[in-house]
């Protein structure tokens, strides 16, 4: 098996690299749809929704409402368009449902709704509420006595939000192993770098002081991000789990890394088609 | 290995410890049957047939009796700390989990506090959370505008998928915790202080959206909710002496409210009066209003209630008289709107 597992791995991770270049290049298409979008904090987590969706969460698309399956609450709602692209390929829904995004009564909006669209197991958009709800189904599933975890995204900004800090340090009382908090650290907010703002450095050390096992990594990085998920404690364990995942806002489209102007923004024209180009969509877009 | 879920609950609940039994109040009452003092009692009892229900409180559980619930099903049992906002969204993702969650804190902070979380967490996903606001209305007093929750019925009831309940007394509270359990939508449900006197002798049957009318009469109807029912139910008495025939309606379903309860009462009794312990503005008095005048019911009508200002310190009892929400304060008000109002329609 050693013979194989090189080139197994090899694949694993193109596979992988070309999931999240999927989820670039149709954020950039559904946000000519709606004329408007966030595009850079979602490029910033393609690879952790590849990954996450792609290689680690125990999910089964036939049963969205399964009890088993791992929760991931995407407490940062506005990446929601690069996570409806990853529901449609995986089989929750129609791919071509996708094309009615933010049309009137659509069920895809710029943030998530879970009464709407199957595999969102909560809907978010107010940013700090996304750990409080993780907490809640990290509880529900050890009152259940299910083995499941609860994934939550959070962005590196949102750590502001009072509220983010209650619950991590409920979530240390309590014990819940079964908790995994995964800050896309992507250093910027819409007025500029996190680090001006309001600073949320140093991620894992505030964290690590209200008992959370902390663990940092390149957010981009693919075999990094499956080897780290890989070695996770067992969720039967008594400290909920933090990832710091160090990513570039924009990252994929070069006007766009560390830029503050493409948070919100909408491309036309020969715009639109050169960073397609870039991101070459040619490759991924239809699959 | 139950021995160690029943520690680890113990220590991360805070239930270790308590003087479970004491149930006087600060002055001396015996509350054991009055309205907060049932809610933990009452979900331990329904908890042990319906697996289900979590007890949610933010370091108050002495004062709603949560620990009451704690000490039957301490693993059902989640203490947040004083962290309003975490309860009602840890609530919110327990309930898509399958559970049926009570969270309970002062009403101030439930429904003021926790606004935005009861309207996204709990009401837009339409899930089965239990937002418990006790000590509501005006009834903690001298503790003051911080923990007077006066505004709640006006702000809760314009929250698309929220019903808002409010308990009347002890038996009253019991009949909505057993209709909550089966209601599909988040709930808000506003309790006083616990120190309400009886009005239902047995636990009532209650139909969401349906009134209950629990006086009759022919010249007046008084429509009134929660903590004011009971001394509606007094003026009334005193109105008697006067010649004054009223219906008391107590609107305990504030959304859904009870349309035809309203217009039958103009219809029937030709002038209403509403009374509530909170801020006339957008609460009970508003919502009778607007169906009172969409309709062209065309009657005297007055809004009572806690004028559009932060009350003084004092003692509830005193601050119940300095507004005239207690019985006779009522009385006098209906006296005035039939005085004053009634003849000039005629």
């Amino acid at each position: 098996m050693p013979v194989k597992a090189a080139p197994s791995r090899k694949h694993q991770l193109n596979q992988l690299a070309e999931r999240a270049n999927f989820v670039r290049t149709e954020t950039v298409r559904l946000t000519r749809i709606a004329g408007a979008g966030h595009y850079s904090a979602v490029f910033s987590c393609a690879e952790l929704f590849a990954v996450l969706y792609y290689a680690q969460l125990r999910l089964d698309p036939a049963r969205p409402d399964w009890p088993e399956r791992d929760r991931f609450v995407l407490s940062k709602g506005h990446a929601a368009i690069g996570l409806y692209p990853v529901l449609a390929d995986l089989g929750y829904f129609d791919k071509s449902e996708l094309d009615t995004y933010t049309r009137l009564g659509s069920p895809f909006g710029d943030h998530p709704d879970m009464k709407r669209i199957p595999g969102i197991d909560f809907s978010s958009g107010s940013l700090g509420h996304g750990l409080s709800v993780s907490v809640g189904m990290a509880l529900a599933g050890r009152m259940s006595e299910l083995d499941y975890r609860t994934y939550c995204l959070l962005g590196d900004g949102e750590l502001a939000e009072g509220q983010i800090w209650e619950a991590a340090m409920s979530a240390g009382h309590f014990g819940l192993g079964n908790l995994v908090a995964i800050v896309d650290a992507n250093q910027l907010g819409i007025d500029g770098f996190v680090r001006d703002i309001m600073p949320a450095e140093p991620i894992d050390e505030r964290f690590s002081a209200f008992g959370w096992q902390t663990h940092r990594v390149d957010g981009h990085d693919i075999g990094a991000l499956l080897d780290l998920f890989a070695a996770l404690p067992d969720p039967g364990g008594s400290r909920p789990q933090l990832i710091v995942a160090d990513t570039i806002k924009g990252k994929g489209v070069a006007r766009m890394e560390l830029s503050p102007d493409w948070h919100v923004g909408n491309l036309v024209g020969a715009d639109y088609d050169d960073v397609m180009a870039e991101l070459g969509s040619g490759s991924t877009h239809g699959n | 290995m139950a021995t160690d879920t029943q520690d680890q609950s113990e220590i991360f609940n805070g239930t270790a410890n308590v003087g479970l039994k004491d149930t006087r109040s600060v002055d001396g009452t015996d509350t054991r049957t009055i309205p907060a003092f049932v809610f933990g009692e009452e979900l331990a009892d329904l908890a042990e047939h319906d697996p289900r229900i979590v007890v949610l409180t933010a370091d108050l559980g002495r004062s709603n009796r949560a620990l009451d619930f704690a000490a039957r099903h301490p693993t059902r049992f989640v203490n947040v700390g004083i962290a309003e906002k975490n309860m009602i969204t840890i609530a919110a993702g327990m309930a898509s989990c399958g559970y049926v969650p009570f969270a309970a804190t002062f009403g101030s902070f439930a429904a003021l506090l926790c606004a935005e979380q009861i309207r996204t967490d709990c009401a837009y996903p339409d899930l089965p959370v239990r937002v418990v606001g006790h000590h509501s209305g005006m009834s903690m007093g001298f503790y003051g505008t911080s923990h007077h929750s006066l505004e709640d019925l006006g702000m809760m009831r314009t929250i698309a998928d929220l019903t808002v309940v409010c308990a009347t007394d002890a038996n009253h509270l019991r009949a909505l915790l057993r209709l909550s359990l089966n209601h599909p939508g988040a709930m808000y449900l506003r309790l006083g202080r616990g120190r309400d006197p009886e009005v239902y002798a047995a636990v009532p049957e209650l139909i969401l959206g349906r009134a209950e009318t629990v006086r009759d009469g022919s010249d007046l109807t008084i429509i009134a909710t929660g903590s004011e029912v009971h001394p509606a139910v007094q003026a009334a008495e005193i109105l008697a002496a006067q010649g004054i025939s009223s219906r008391v309606v107590d609107m305990w379903t504030i959304s859904p409210l009870d349309r035809a309860a309203v217009l039958d009462a103009a219809e029937s009794t030709g002038a209403v009066l509403t009374v509530e312990e909170g801020n006339v503005t957008g609460g009970l008095g508003t919502a009778v209003a607007e169906i009172l005048l969409e309709a062209g019911a065309r009657v005297p009508f007055r809004r009572h209630g806690v004028p559009d200002e932060h009350v003084p310190v004092g003692p509830p009892a005193a601050l119940y008289a300095h507004y005239r929400l207690d019985a006779p304060g009522i009385a006098e008000v209906a006296h005035e709107l039939l005085t004053s109002t009634k003849g000039k329609q005629a």
